[in-house]
């Protein structure tokens, strides 16, 4: 299965001033995966967020979606070309109900002068879809209330869910999961599976391992910026230049030689 | 009808149409403080088209509301490359911009204004203005509403969502222009006479105010704020005198008592705005406070059937 991957980054550099924060990396997303972006905190995957999302432009290099070449393309169009995100600190609209955050999402597929125009009341089509996508993910008990006032496990998720309204074919999610205990995390696991399942290519970035490993089967890891793996999720723990990304060289080596002496002992 | 009565009328009318001018570009995040701007490019319009071609009140009011619409879309594209206090800067440099242009312009009548061959009765403005809210709560309850809504609390996602920003605040900033222009055709054909000295920089403060007091989450806020600030300082009118003979008439002489000097009433309607901030910092009328009425107004009617059914 080697086809056309749905997007890829290829060679992108962004620096801020003369601090360099993304260097030469490729990845590519196949359609259908669920993949995860790891790496230490500053390492730049949400910069690697804000590049594919169009909040950046990158200096050099070029990132191509669905076959097209979205380097340049403003922000605000390419979610109308299936990719959606959200962020990682929650931002829903915080005067906006529930419904209307949502509605919000459906904005790339109801952007003409007569959906502009016609009332988004009880009658609405936009606002029965958005309502039946509500229900559908298991949040249809509250969809008059405004954002601000919910707690913040449901924000989490009507954030994700609001990102599922424009229908993207990439989803791409920014630490879904930081700051939910484990059964919320457990629930939004099974959530993005649902979603998955859709045919939704999904695209995350993570601290939480274990939610990482029982979700996603590929992963790409970042280090100042830098791509140091790009793999199995399996494997990942394995592999030095991880170990030493997240424990330091000294640690790395010490793990590596636990690892021989285990090796050696059996 | 009394004169006093239809006068405040009129003016109230005047005032909330004004104040919905300036909440749809409130609403999406700008601050404008060039309401007087607009405002005069309508008064002077309606004047100067019924002083000098005799047009009708209809058509010279349609297009003043025109004008000042297009002055509000021509100036929105480079006003709106600026952002918060210089947003708010630009704005009322244009309202002094247009303001010192009709002073100098002996066409228009200077420092003597034009004196307007027309008259309508209070009926008109309130009229107009029941159709401008009728018009303001549609705008809201459509999905460019929902997006002038959305842009007001976060451009940057907003946009990621698709949410054409610039176009959005352009429109809104310019219907709203559209507004005032023609709460200013409404002012000079209700006082048949215009100087350009009434459409001062106070006056772009006072209607910024109702708007803000009122709250800019809900199409209710101008209404509320407008008719608040414009009522309360009519009501103290009567009160104030009052309030004093009885506070006096405690300590025993209220026979001999002065009424107030009138400046006390701007000094209560400064407290009370000071209040208000403190008090209620995001508008009399918030979002959360329309939705707890309407549940409720609901909640009440669904005990009430419980309480029939059962």
């Amino acid at each position: 299965m080697s086809a056309a991957p749905l997007l890829s980054l290829n060679n992108v550099s962004k620096s801020f001033g003369g601090l360099q924060v993304i260097s030469d990396v490729s990845f590519e997303v196949p359609a259908g995966v669920r993949m995860a972006l790891i790496g230490p905190n500053g390492a730049g995957k949400t910069t690697i967020f804000n590049l594919i999302s169009g909040v950046y432009i990158p200096d050099t290099g070029t990132v191509t979606f669905d076959g097209t070449d979205i380097t340049s393309m403003p922000s605000r169009r390419r979610v109308g070309r299936g990719l959606a995100r959200s962020f990682q600190n929650i931002r829903l609209m915080p005067h906006l109900s529930v419904v209307e955050n949502i509605m919000l999402g459906q904005q790339s597929r109801a952007s003409g002068l007569i959906d502009m125009t016609l009332p988004l009341g009880a009658g609405s089509r936009w606002r029965r879809d958005a309502e039946e996508l509500l229900a559908h993910m298991g949040l249809g008990t509250f969809p008059g209330e405004v954002a601000a006032t919910l707690p913040y496990g449901i924000r989490k998720k009507i954030e994700v869910v609001r990102a599922l309204a424009a229908s993207p074919k990439l989803l791409m999610l920014d630490e879904p999961a930081a700051g939910l205990n484990p059964a919320e995390t457990a629930n939004l696991r099974d959530f993005l599976k649902t979603i998955s399942d859709t045919g939704t290519t999904i695209l995350i970035v993570e601290h939480d391992m274990g939610l990482v490993r029982s979700l996603c089967d590929h992963a790409v890891v970042l280090n100042f910026g830098k791509k140091i793996y790009d793999g199995s999720t399996r494997h990942v723990q394995e592999n030095p230049l991880v170990l030493e990304a997240y424990l330091g060289s000294r640690h790395a080596k010490d793990h590596d030689a636990e690892v021989h002496r285990e090796a050696t002992d059996a | 009808m009394s004169g006093y009565m239809s006068g405040i009328l009129s003016i109230l009318a005047i005032n909330i149409i004004f104040a919905y001018g300036i909440f749809l570009a409130v609403a999406t995040g700008q601050l404008n403080l060039g309401g007087a701007g607009f405002q005069a490019v309508g008064a002077y319009a309606a004047a100067y088209l019924t002083a000098t071609f005799g047009l009708s009140v209809p058509l010279t009011l349609l297009f003043g509301v025109v004008l000042a619409g297009l002055v509000g879309v021509a100036i929105a594209f480079p006003i709106l490359r600026t952002k918060g206090v210089y947003l708010v800067l630009a704005t009322f440099a244009f309202a002094e911009v247009i303001t010192g242009a009709i002073l100098n312009s002996e066409e228009l009548g200077g420092a003597m204004g034009i004196s307007v061959p027309a008259y309508v009765d209070w009926y008109v403005p309130v009229i107009m203005a029941v159709c401008v809210i009728g018009f303001v709560f549609y705008v809201m309850s459509t999905r460019f509403g929902l997006a002038m809504r959305a842009i007001h609390d976060d451009e940057q996602v907003s946009d990621l969502m698709g949410v054409s920003i610039r176009g959005v605040k352009v429109v809104a900033f310019g219907i709203g222009a559209a507004l005032a222009g023609l709460s200013g055709g409404l002012y000079a054909v209700s006082y048949s006479y215009v100087e350009v000295q009434s459409f001062n920089a106070l006056l772009s403060i006072y209607v910024l105010l109702y708007v803000l007091l009122g709250g800019t989450q809900t199409a209710w806020g101008p209404l509320v704020g407008a008719t608040f600030f414009t009522i309360l300082p009519e009501v103290l009118r009567d009160a104030l005198p009052a309030l004093k003979t009885a506070v006096v008439g405690l300590f025993g002489d209220a026979d001999n008592v002065a009424p107030p000097d009138e400046s006390w009433r701007f000094v209560i309607l400064g407290l009370m705005t000071i209040l208000m901030m403190v008090i209620r910092p995001e508008g009399l009328v918030t979002r959360t406070m329309v939705e707890n009425l309407q549940f409720w107004k609901k909640g009440a009617t669904s005990a009430r059937r419980e309480v029939t059914e059962g």
